[in-house]
């Protein structure tokens, strides 16, 4: 294999009547693998996504694909496909005709054409839908339809513009493993976007994370959640997020800087025994544990999960602790610090 | 029980037939009884002072077929409606698709194309008129710099009827371009961004995905079409009055110079019962078979 990666964005920018849509992305990503692109709505997900694809054009930088300069190239030079949040399928063609659109206008010869649908249809258990309208399914199905027109072609890389936010939640679910398993058998390299972290952290390889045009943090889920760059991946990934606490709150952190603390870390101690004390502003039930609320002067987010059914009364004052290696010490600027 | 459900579908069917009445009345009115008055007299002989009016049978549609004028009016009405329903048809889609289109000056595109529409039909003859005058008319103004001959377009048998087509097409083009118009704007965007994806060409989206989208307009629009062909005859008045020679005069301008003009009033009621019918099979033609294959969103 090749070490060089397989789709290579330069320095992008695009501008919009001279608001900033994205600024300065840059970002490899390899072949066979699966990137999200994760960030609030505004972020320049769509955008990043939109001139991959080639519906937008940059207003600076260079985007490679497979080794080829493809920054102004038209959309349908790129061989691509993608997987539209609305599906865009084409409401007068049936199931078959809006999955084999692409091979018949790139002049598939037929036989192939009838082999390669079948398949598509087969992987995205679609057979028997053929000859169905659009408005004649559900939206799982139209769904599936959507996917097997990105993949009957066969293109190497897939673009995804948020494929589940019109399902419902238990759906959501079943379809993002379906996808998974369909980018790693086929190898495909996919490039998602999405505002669901959740989507995000579970499916994908690699996360880019996004706010305001800009990258924030690029790593593996894992690492965005264990290691984030500065303080918005570290209230961005997460549920519940992570809770900051300004210095001024705990002894021995310089001044102006912000410390970090995960849920799961935080423990209730007898009254007088605690590093920090807080008061009980919520309890929530969540089933196999119990999220408690804590407001703090100094501190926002913080909260604290105790197993099984452990409600706790609002307003009741309680003592909290957490051990040294579980901080994360982000300085004035917001910018992680190296480790102490 | 069985009392109250009486009671709530009683409602609903007074409900309904007063929703249904004020159309149902107006139409009466104004629609089906002139239609089957028209019927009824077209069945009789003209009353003279001497003669008095008799039932006739058929005698008024048998005196018509014989009639070479209404042959002649006939024909020029097919040819009438052959070139001005497909080329303003056309003519509408290509400025819809032209103006929907990401150019500048977008809204003074719309308005320009749509202007004719505006115009009433008789201030449009006139305007033609000007354009059309030997002599003096644009049309020659514009040949005389090429050293063309003057043309006579309205007094000349063989353009006269050309003449007025052409100003029909102008005059309706604009005003079904607005529903193209209105139907674009419901594709949505993304399709055409799925369609580049695929590799699909400008002209493979429009062919493939656009027409068909647009078909429940183009069906509405053919129905208005074939109506106006048969309809929109006021630049007769101002242009040709059907001349030379009777070679521009069309079938509504004919039924209204027989009932005014020479005061037939039974022949030009056969006439319009002719019309009445012939349209009729035609608009049902157009919904029953063509709006079957026709995918409406």
């Amino acid at each position: 294999m090749t070490t060089a990666p397989f789709v290579v964005l330069k320095d992008i920018t695009k501008r919009w009547h001279g608001q900033l849509g994205v600024e300065g992305i840059t970002l490899d990503i390899p072949e066979g693998s699966f990137t999200a692109l994760l960030g609030p709505s505004g972020c320049g997900k769509s955008t990043t996504l939109r001139l991959l694809a080639g519906l937008e054009l940059p207003d600076e930088g260079q985007i490679l694909i497979d080794g080829k300069d493809l920054t102004t190239s038209a959309a349908s030079d790129r061989n691509l496909s993608m997987v539209f949040q609305s599906y865009a399928l084409f409401p007068h063609l049936s199931v078959a005709e809006n999955v084999i659109f692409g091979l018949k206008v790139r002049r598939v010869p037929k036989a192939d054409r009838k082999q390669k649908l079948r398949k598509a249809l087969e992987i995205t258990g679609l057979l028997g839908f053929e000859d169905r309208k659009p408005g004649a399914l559900s939206g799982g199905q139209r769904q599936r339809v959507a996917l097997a027109r990105a993949i009957v072609a066969g293109q190497r890389l897939c673009l995804m513009d948020e494929p589940l936010s019109n399902l419902d939640a238990k759906l959501r679910h079943a379809v993002r493993k379906d996808i998974k398993k369909l980018q790693r058998d086929l190898g495909i390299t996919v490039v998602y976007v999405t505002h669901d972290q959740s989507e995000a952290m579970s499916m994908a390889d690699t996360v880019v994370l996004m706010k305001d045009g800009h990258i924030q943090q690029v790593g593996a889920p894992e690492d965005l959640y264990n290691r984030p760059d500065n303080t918005f991946v570290a209230e961005f990934v997460g549920a519940p997020a992570m809770a900051l606490i300004g210095s001024a709150a705990l002894p021995g952190f310089d001044e102006g800087t912000t410390i970090g603390i995960r849920a799961e870390n935080i423990h209730v101690v007898p009254k007088g025994e605690g590093r920090m004390s807080c008061t009980v502003n919520e309890s929530e039930f969540l089933g196999s544990e119990t999220l408690i609320g804590l407001s703090h002067a100094d501190a926002t987010g913080l909260c604290v999960l105790r197993p099984g059914l452990s409600l706790m009364p609002e307003g009741a004052d309680i003592d909290i602790s957490f051990r040294d290696e579980h901080l994360h010490v982000f300085d004035a600027s917001g910018q992680r610090m190296a480790a102490r | 029980m069985s009392a109250h459900v009486n009671l709530e579908r009683r409602r609903q069917a007074i409900n309904g037939w007063l929703l249904f009445s004020p159309a149902a009345v107006l139409l009466t009115t104004f629609a089906f009884y002139p239609s089957v008055a028209t019927l009824w007299s077209s069945m009789f002989s003209r009353g003279t002072r001497r003669r008095p009016t008799e039932f006739v049978g058929t005698e008024n549609y048998v005196d018509l077929f014989a009639d070479p004028t209404f042959w002649l009016v006939v024909k020029n009405n097919l040819i009438y409606a052959a070139a001005t329903i497909p080329v303003s048809i056309g003519i509408a889609l290509a400025m819809a698709l032209w103006a929907n289109s990401k150019i500048s000056a977008r809204g003074f595109v719309r308005t320009a194309y749509f202007t004719p529409t505006v115009l009433p039909m008789i201030a449009a003859a006139n305007l033609w008129l000007f354009f059309y005058t030997p002599g003096l008319g644009v049309l020659d103004q514009i040949g005389s710099l090429f050293g063309l001959p003057s043309v006579n377009w309205l007094g000349q048998p063989e353009t006269a009827l050309w003449a007025i087509i052409i100003v029909t097409i102008w005059k309706e083009a604009g005003f079904f371009m607005i529903f193209y118009l209105a139907a674009l704007q419901t594709i949505p965007e993304d399709l055409r961004e799925a369609a580049d994806i695929e590799g699909a060409s400008r002209w493979t989206y429009t062919r493939r995905i656009v027409l068909p989208l647009l078909m429940p307009t183009t069906l509405f629009i053919a129905v208005n079409a074939v109506i106006n062909s048969v309809k929109l005859i006021d630049h007769l008045f101002i242009l040709t009055k059907g001349g030379p020679s009777d070679a521009s005069k069309l079938i509504l301008y004919y039924i209204w110079e027989m009932a005014f003009a020479f005061f037939h009033a039974p022949q030009a009621a056969a006439l319009t019962i002719l019309v009445i019918a012939v349209l009729g099979i035609v608009a049902a033609v157009q919904f029953f078979y063509l709006d079957r294959r026709t995918h409406y969103q």
